[in-house]
C-alpha cells in the first residue's frame, strides 16, 4: 500500500510538489507568527526551509538539483524551474502603476536606481574579493544581492551554474532578513519616521518582504509607502542586471 | 474568462523573452538580455490599458493574480532544487555581500531624504500633510487632472494584489 502511494507521488510529481511546498509554507508562516512574532516574514523562513531541504537533498543523493534529485520530489524541479518562475514573476507586475512612482518624486526614482546599483556593486565586490573572476558568476552574485529573485533570473539568462545561483538566492535572502531585523533598530538614526523617507527607504532596499516586515516593526503606518516603491525594485533589477549591469561587468572583468 | 488572463500573461512572457533573445543577439552576447523585465513592462502597459478600458473583469484578472500569488511558493520550490550542498562553502560570501549592501543602502536613506528636500517647498509652498495623495494633488496643475489622477492612484493601490518579495 505504501509502495503504491510512493508510485503515485512519483507519477504526479508536480502535484506532489504543490502539496509539499504548501505544507512547508504553512509551517514557515506558523514559525514566523509564533516564534519570531512576525518579525521575520514567513516567506523568508519558507525560502530558508527550501534551501535547507535542497542541502539535505544534495548530501543524500550527491546530485546537483537539491531535493529535486530525490525522485519523490522531482516535481520541485518543474515547479521551481525557469518556466513557471518567470511566469509568476511577470505576474507580480500586474496592477503596478507608474503614477505611483510619481508620488515618490525624483528622489524615489533615484533611490530605486541607486538601490539596485549599490546592492549589485556590493555583491560583485564581495564576490570578487572572494576570488570570483568569471563575469557570469560575478553578475549572478551581484544580482542575487539585489534580491533573491533577480539573481536566478540573471543567472538563468546568462548561463550561470546552479551552485552560483543557490549562493545568489542565499545573498538575497540574507539581505531580506537583515532588512527585516535591522530596520526597527536603525529607523531613528536614518530618519525613518515619515512617508517620504519610507518611500525612499523602500526604493533603496527593494526587498518587499524585508521592507514590509521591517517597517511594520518600526511604524505600521509607513508600510504602504515603503512597499509602493519597493514594488518597482525587482522589476527594475530584472531589467538591469542581465542587461546593462552584465555588460558593464563583462567590460570590466 | 480565466484563460484570457493567463493567455495575456503568457503572451507578455513569450514576447518579452523573445525580445530579450533578439537583444542579446544584436549585442553579440549569448544570453537573454532583460527578457523578464521587458515582459513585466509589457504587462504593466497592456494590463493598465485594458484596466482603463474596463476590459479586465475579475475572472480575467484572476488568471494573472493566481500566478502572482504562486510567486513565493515557486521561489521556495526553486530554492529547494538548487545545488545548495555545493554552495554551502560560499555561505560567507552571501552573508558578507548582503551585509555590505544593506549597510550601504541604510546609509543612503538620510542622504537621499535630504537631497529631495529643497525641491519639496517649490511645488507646495503651504505646509501640508505629507501623504502621497496630497503630493499628487499639489503637483497636478489643472483641476480636472487632479481629480482623475488622485482617484486612479487611490484605486490602483486597492486593486494591487498584495505579494511579498
Amino acid at each position: 500500500m505504501l509502495e503504491s502511494l510512493m508510485t503515485q507521488l512519483e507519477k504526479q510529481h508536480l502535484i506532489a510538489a504543490f502539496a509539499l511546498v504548501g505544507a512547508a509554507m504553512y509551517v514557515s508562516y506558523l514559525v514566523s507568527a509564533k516564534l519570531t512574532n512576525g518579525r521575520v516574514h514567513g516567506s523568508a523562513i519558507a525560502i530558508m526551509v527550501g534551501l535547507a531541504l535542497a542541502y539535505f537533498g544534495g548530501i543524500t543523493t550527491g546530485g546537483s538539483k537539491g531535493l529535486a534529485d530525490i525522485s519523490l520530489f522531482a516535481g520541485l524541479g518543474l515547479m521551481g524551474g525557469g518556466m513557471l518562475r518567470d511566469l509568476a514573476i511577470i505576474a507580480t507586475a500586474y496592477g503596478v502603476r507608474f503614477q505611483e512612482i510619481r508620488q515618490a518624486g525624483l528622489s524615489g526614482v533615484i533611490a530605486l536606481f541607486l538601490g539596485v546599483v549599490v546592492s549589485f556593486v556590493a555583491g560583485v565586490a564581495v564576490a570578487f574579493a572572494f576570488g570570483y573572476r568569471d563575469p557570469v558568476a560575478l553578475t549572478t552574485l551581484g544580482a542575487g544581492t539585489v534580491t533573491y529573485i533577480v539573481g536566478p533570473i540573471a543567472g538563468a539568462s546568462i548561463g550561470a551554474s546552479s551552485d552560483v545561483i543557490a549562493l545568489s538566492i542565499a545573498a538575497g535572502l540574507f539581505k531580506s532578513i537583515l532588512v527585516m531585523v535591522l530596520t526597527p533598530m536603525a529607523a531613528k538614526r536614518i530618519g525613518l519616521d515619515n512617508p517620504r523617507s519610507a518611500m525612499i527607504f523602500g526604493g533603496l532596499m527593494g526587498t518587499t518582504s524585508g521592507v514590509a516586515a521591517g517597517l511594520a516593526a518600526t511604524d505600521p503606518k509607513l508600510v504602504p509607502y515603503g512597499a509602493m516603491t519597493a514594488t518597482f525594485y525587482t522589476g527594475l533589477g530584472a531589467l538591469l542586471a542581465p542587461s546593462v549591469l552584465y555588460l558593464c561587468v563583462r567590460a570590466i572583468f | 474568462m480565466v484563460i484570457y488572463g493567463v493567455a495575456l500573461l503568457a503572451g507578455c512572457m513569450l514576447v518579452g523573452l523573445w525580445a530579450g533573445d533578439v537583444l542579446g543577439m544584436l549585442l553579440g552576447v549569448e544570453s537573454n538580455i532583460g527578457g523578464v523585465g521587458i515582459a513585466m513592462l509589457l504587462l504593466i502597459f497592456l494590463g493598465g490599458y485594458l484596466i482603463d478600458k474596463q476590459k479586465m473583469p475579475p475572472s480575467t484578472e484572476s488568471g494573472i493574480t493566481f500566478w502572482n500569488g504562486m510567486y513565493i511558493p515557486i521561489v521556495v520550490a526553486m530554492a529547494a532544487s538548487q545545488n545548495v550542498a555545493a554552495a554551502i562553502d560560499g555561505g560567507l560570501i552571501a552573508l558578507l555581500a548582503s551585509l555590505v549592501a544593506v549597510g550601504a543602502s541604510f546609509a543612503l536613506v538620510p542622504a537621499l531624504t535630504r537631497l529631495g528636500r529643497p525641491e519639496a517647498p517649490a511645488t507646495a509652498d503651504v505646509p501640508q500633510s505629507d501623504t502621497p495623495v496630497n503630493k499628487v494633488a499639489s503637483r497636478a496643475t489643472s483641476a480636472s487632472k487632479t481629480n482623475k489622477r488622485t482617484s486612479s492612484a487611490k484605486r490602483s493601490r486597492h486593486a494591487r494584489p498584495h505579494h511579498a518579495r
